[in-house]
């Protein structure tokens, strides 16, 4: 109970300093925005094109916000010495990830969700049934990045130039998302659902693998 | 940690990997026969497969390292990470340099994206990043932290790297040795391939015992610095 509510404190802590600032929600939503405006000049794409490349567009759309988000995340903690008074309050180490784990979560996903329109309003997409399916994929890729991303963005903020430090570590460790994401999407999208199932087993796996770990090593990223 | 013993333990690697290249170049390029299919570049796999072995042992011990520095903090095994992680990189580009000179004349393409592939060029760009994370840190315990975290992270991920992929298509040839039935090599070239093998890994060690003692060193500089109460100069 003690650890689930320092959770909920940082969680309402970073919840109430987007909400004063929104500087974080605002960068991800105008970035991807161009992120799909640039796309679909670079491939201008038709009908048959939009399935077969629609959903690494997303993703990418998705995944480049994110990093701007997290790279916010712990930024702020940065300024006027935050972080180290966060620390010297009487809190699970771990509460403090997960806490600041799924403020991080809730930013992206409310992103991806006025986002989401946009993609199949720009690239002239039909979905009905589909949806439930592609917002579990959407749920299940952004848990994956954002869990390992908010332990990396811990330990890039520490480094000079973290804005470039921290997608150079987050890309290559996050490939099996983005795997696993865009080809569910675009089996979604295609109306397939052969292989979907164990795509889908495949982001679960890669979630409960590294919000654990992630979990267990943010204690070390904390240490002075 | 004594300097000495690492010190003679490298120079007595780098003697034997000198030797052991020397006859390895000589049973590659004159002892073994040509393969009947693939011709003289089928020769490049003999440096091809041990430098893969022993680029996925460097990142093995990085992360092994990683792990007994996190729980027992000694100094020595951050720099082991470290070494480790430097050599695992060198010999992981010959891989990837190697490969696509092999693919090119055999598979008609230089590059793939199957699984060995990709997890492997992937395994390239975790670890030049946990570099590069280093390179942008202060000397210190944080630095070594952070990086122990970076590189027991990295490794996790490269079973699951594998996997995915796995899900989406592979191509690269089944293991040759140890690959179960119809595998193996003909005894001439099990012989240079075992040849190679020894001097790529004596090669490896060589190299990280001498990249530890470098860093050791480094160390006991800075500590005559600190002890004589003068400002080290700045490092480039």
């Amino acid at each position: 109970m003690v650890f689930l509510h320092q959770l909920f404190t940082i969680f309402m802590k970073d919840l109430r300093l987007e909400w004063r600032t929104r500087e974080a929600m605002s960068a991800m939503l105008l970035f991807a925005l161009l992120v799909l405006v640039i796309f679909n000049f670079a491939f201008n794409p038709d009908r048959e094109l939009v399935l077969l490349i629609g959903p690494g567009i997303l993703w990418v759309a998705f995944t480049f916000a994110g990093v701007l988000g997290l790279n916010r995340a712990f930024a702020a903690e940065q300024e006027n010495g935050c972080l180290a008074g966060v620390l010297l309050t009487p809190m699970d180490r771990g509460a403090i990830y997960l806490g600041k784990w799924l403020a991080n979560l809730l930013f992206t996903l409310v992103a991806e969700a006025i986002l989401l329109p946009f993609f199949v309003l720009f690239f002239n997409l039909e979905l009905t049934h589909e949806i439930p399916l592609l917002l579990l994929v959407c749920l299940l890729g952004t848990i994956g990045f954002t869990a390992v991303g908010t332990l990396l963005a811990a330990i890039s903020a520490n480094t000079r130039l973290r804005e470039v430090m921290l997608p150079v570590l987050l890309f290559p460790i996050i490939v099996p998302v983005i795997v696993g994401a865009v080809e569910s999407t675009g089996l979604i999208l295609n109306q397939q659902t052969e292989g979907l199932a164990g795509f889908i087993r495949m982001l679960a796996l890669y979630d409960v693998i590294f919000l654990v770990t992630s979990t267990l090593l943010f204690d070390f990223v904390l240490e002075e | 940690m004594r300097i000495e013993p690492l010190h003679t333990a490298a120079n007595v690697a780098a003697v034997v990997a000198w030797g052991a290249i020397l006859g390895a170049l000589y049973m590659v390029f004159q002892y073994v026969p040509m393969e009947r299919t693939m011709g003289n570049v089928q020769r490049i796999f003999y440096f091809h497969v041990p430098s893969a072995m022993v680029s996925f042992l460097a990142f093995f011990i990085c992360f092994l390292a990683s792990v007994a520095y996190l729980i027992t903090r000694r100094r020595g095994l951050d720099i082991a990470a470290a070494a480790a992680a430097e050599i695992g990189v060198v010999f992981c580009s010959v891989v990837l340099i190697t490969g696509p000179i092999w693919a090119k004349p055999i598979w008609g393409i230089w590059w793939t994206w199957d699984a060995r592939l990709t997890t492997t060029l992937v395994l390239w760009l975790i670890y030049v990043a946990y570099l590069m994370l280093r390179a942008y840190l202060p000397e210190g315990a944080r630095r070594a932290n952070l990086a122990a975290v970076v590189g027991i992270l990295g490794f996790l991920d490269v079973p699951i790297v594998y996997m995915s992929i796995r899900w989406w298509r592979t191509q690269h040839p089944a293991p040759v040795i140890m690959g179960g039935k119809g595998s193996g090599l003909a005894p001439d070239m099990a012989l240079t391939f075992r040849v190679c093998m020894v001097a790529i890994l004596c090669l490896f060690v060589a190299l990280l015992l001498r990249r530890i003692v470098v860093e050791l060193l480094q160390d006991e500089v800075d500590h005559l610095y600190r002890e004589a109460d003068v400002a080290p100069p700045e490092r480039g």
